[in-house]
């Protein structure tokens, strides 16, 4: 029996799409908190703002991050959400579960929550939404002890790193996208759990260019898979292909006729580099002049492949436009083996360098992006100790207003006036 | 034995990091990984991964509310352990995905899903998938609108293309419920992003007891926040005041001091932005780009969001080409004709008065003619 009525919730409760409403309604027949989920959030949907407070900071001890503080503006109401905390799970590599994990953690969560989930948060946590803040310490004691599980980050601190399917069920991985998440979670628990940063700082690992995991757009660190020998064709498929064979995109444009399938068209017109021809029926690609997008090995899956000798790229700053506006990452190294038997050593020497600059020279909720920004590409670069390349760049810069620095000029830059004048007049 | 709220430190262990991903594999993607040649999508929602090996595993996407329940993850648990060895995974766009190593586990997987009701098979190649989005009002402190409750009516509206692979290429929504984009809505084909369009409020009686003045005033990126003096009962207190014509509605200082308010009724609403992408295949990533300003929170369905995005989509559905995402389409057409030809009014609001505004001004005399030169 329903403790609120909910007249606006209701209608989301028709449609073809899965409804959260009718999810949560259930749910409240055994969690009965859960009515005051919908009750509140029917009020929400009444006055057309948030019934949430601003902060309310709670944890476990020992952790700086992980849990977020929740508490209601209307307690009396809906003491079901009085406080409504959010507790963040790292989530495995690639989010593959054994029903025996998510059960057992739906035990706890049952047992210390409000019975509501998110699968999953933006970053990657399983997020468990709504409990007591008496609650945070038992549940944090059973979900260490029973499952041997952990918190993700929240704060200014790294948060939960996030990866692409990767290698376990994609061929186009150019690297182990699950271990390298994996392994390097594991090594910064300490940068997860205790926030020593100026602001959040992110990891996402992309197995490809296509970048199923989004880490150009929203990582500081974005480590992205590529190649640097030649795309692997198999002609006889390319062939299958051109006579309509097989499906052109994996089969991804099936639902409309699109007509007979035009590998000129659709393939080596669309080369944003026109590195490949046809020839004799066979398939040329120059690959000294291809830069890896992707498009032809998307189109036609059975024939192209990434090629063997595989690492990744770095790029460095991505961030949400909060304040500065929107940024994607900045390309910094071009090509690194991606090497699980060393531990991934260059990478995480890289990341280590990035953290000692911006902990140092960061402001007070200044993504490494916007400190990036600040002190100037030329800076980071030799910080970096890196030397500078024009993959770095778009382009040239168009303005002649270069930093020159003292030691670049012959005799520097502390001169005699009087001196000047006796060769140059006033 | 549990937690010992007498003794809190005893026994506590921490740092243990995330479960070991390969313990969660089902036997036929443990014993393929790095060998996968190829892969097809066979109907919308059902992929098949080819092995080296000779192996196949055949996966079926199923799209989630993504808030969801305790029973509902055990229900995916049922589902998993009748036809996937107990095993299933997450997409990063909140999408569930069973996987089965034999093409004759696919149908009755399928029959199970249909008759449960609630779980429906897409997601899949050129279509719509699921929604990417933030909280909204069921848990945060600064949204400007809901997030389920937009998304549920959206992916009613779109259910069709969830579920079939009609479009010229993938479409990626995303939802962001504030200005600081948890869902990072910044490189999607449409964002639903929550705006705020009032200046903060000053909450003077609790400002000294919430906030650290300088942090507030040094929160605003415009520097409309100064610091002030002003009278609570009869006595003199620190404050800030705002400069309402610098505001731009971006909700840091509220963020940064619980004192200042922004949320507001009318106010609040939903701007569209589109011609994101995140991939590089074809052309670099892109940020979306701002199209409509503003729509109301008209709960509990947005109808006025959800069609200005099916209008969109349909004039893109139409008019692209093969391939073609929807920012690549806007490129090569030109966005004057994006906004004819999705019937969207343009303003001033689509003009970009912010930093680096000047590199989206045209610097050219290569424009089309439309209906926008009178």
């Amino acid at each position: 029996m329903a403790k609120h009525e909910t007249p606006l919730l209701d209608q989301l409760e028709s449609g073809p799409w899965p409804s959260f409403v009718t999810d949560i309604k259930r749910q409240a027949e055994t969690k009965p908190e859960c009515w005051d989920i919908l009750g509140i959030l029917e009020l929400s949907y009444k006055d057309r703002i948030t019934h949430w407070k601003h902060g309310g900071i709670v944890g476990v001890f020992g952790y700086g991050g992980g849990i977020v503080g929740r508490y209601a503006d209307v307690p009396q109401k809906f003491p079901g959400v009085e406080h409504f905390h959010t507790v963040r799970v790292n989530q495995p590599s690639s989010k593959y579960y054994s029903t025996k994990n998510l059960r057992q953690l739906m035990g706890l969560w049952e047992k210390y929550g409000s019975g509501v989930t998110n699968f999953h948060g933006s970053t990657g946590d399983i997020i468990l939404l709504g409990t007591r803040t008496e609650n945070l310490e038992p549940f944090f004691w059973d979900l260490t002890h029973d499952m041997n599980q952990d918190l993700g980050g929240s704060g200014s601190n790294l948060r939960t790193p996030a990866n692409c399917i990767g290698q376990s069920r994609c061929e186009w991985a150019c690297y182990d996208t699950e271990e390298a998440c994996y392994q390097l979670t594991m090594k910064y628990q300490d940068e997860i759990h205790r926030p020593a940063f100026p602001y959040k700082f992110k990891f996402k690992f992309s197995g490809c260019p296509n970048d199923c995991v989004a880490a150009i757009a929203r990582s500081d660190i974005s480590v992205i898979g590529t190649w640097r020998d030649a795309i692997r064709v198999d002609q006889a498929a390319v062939k299958g292909y051109i006579e309509g064979k097989y499906p052109s995109n994996g089969g991804a444009h099936a639902g409309r006729d699109w007509g007979k399938f035009d590998i000129q068209k659709e393939v080596i017109n669309l080369c944003p580099t026109k590195c490949m021809r046809l020839e004799n029926g066979e398939l040329k690609i120059d690959d000294a002049e291809c830069t890896r997008c992707m498009h032809c090995i998307n189109v036609m899956p059975r024939a192209l492949r990434p090629g063997k000798d595989t690492g990744a790229s770095i790029l460095v700053g991505a961030k949400a436009p909060i304040l500065d506006g929107a940024q994607f990452s900045t390309l910094i190294i071009p090509f690194i083996k991606i090497d699980k038997e060393n531990e991934f050593e260059e990478l995480t020497e890289f990341i280590e360098k990035v953290w000692d600059w911006w902990m140092e020279v960061g402001k007070n909720r200044e993504r490494v992006g916007e400190t990036m920004q600040r002190v100037g590409l030329p800076t980071f670069i030799k910080v970096m100790e890196l030397d500078p390349i024009p993959q770095m760049v778009k382009e040239p810069r168009s303005n002649p207003y270069v930093f020159w620095a003292d030691e670049e000029v012959p005799g520097g830059f502390e001169r005699d006036v009087q001196e000047f004048r006796r060769r140059h007049a006033a | 034995m549990g937690y010992n709220p007498d003794k809190p430190m005893d026994g506590r262990i921490s740092d243990l990091g995330p479960p070991y991903y390969e313990n969660f594999f089902p036997p036929v993607i443990k014993a393929n990984k790095g060998k996968w040649l190829w892969h097809e999508i066979l109907q919308p929602g059902v992929l098949m991964h080819k092995s080296e090996t000779g192996d196949e595993v055949y996966t079926v996407r199923v799209g989630s509310a993504r808030l969801v329940s305790v029973n509902f993850i055990r229900e995916v648990c049922d589902i998993a352990d009748k036809h996937c060895d107990g095993f299933v995974r997450f997409t990063t766009r909140n999408n569930i995905e069973f996987m089965v190593d034999k093409k004759e586990k696919v149908q009755p997987l399928l029959d199970e899903l249909k008759a449960r009701g609630r779980f429906p098979v897409g997601g899949t190649g050129a279509g719509v998938t699921n929604i990417v989005h933030t909280q909204g009002w069921v848990h945060c402190h600064t949204p400007a609108t809901d997030a389920s409750g937009v998304v549920k009516a959206v992916m009613d509206d779109l259910f069709d293309y969830f579920t079939s692979m009609k479009l010229p290429a993938q479409v990626r929504i995303a939802l962001a419920c504030c200005l600081n984009m948890c869902g990072a809505v910044h490189a999607s084909d449409i964002a639903i992003l929550g705006i705020h369009r009032k200046p903060p409020m000053i909450d003077h009686t609790r400002i000294t007891g919430v906030c650290e003045l300088p942090l507030a005033i040094a929160s605003c990126p415009l520097g409309a926040v100064k610091p002030d003096k002003v009278m609570v009962d009869g006595k003199e207190v620190k404050s800030v005041k705002v400069t309402f014509e610098r505001c731009m509605f971006c909700g840091n200082c509220y963020t940064m001091c619980p004192a200042m308010p922004l949320s507001d009724p009318d106010g609040d609403g939903i701007a569209i932005l589109v011609g994101g992408k995140v991939s590089n295949a074809k052309s670099a990533p892109k940020f979306s780009k701002l199209v409509i300003p503003f729509l109301p929170n008209n709960t509990p369905r947005w109808p006025e969001v959800v069609s200005a995005i099916r209008k969109i989509l349909e004039a893109y559905a139409k008019d692209a080409r093969k391939y073609e995402r929807i920012g690549e389409w806007a490129e090569r057409i030109g966005w004057e004709k994006f906004f004819e030809k999705c019937d969207i009014p343009f303003t001033d609001k689509s003009i970009d008065d912010y930093r680096l505004a000047y590199t989206t001004w045209r610097t050219t005399t290569l424009f089309k003619y439309t209906s926008h030169i009178k």
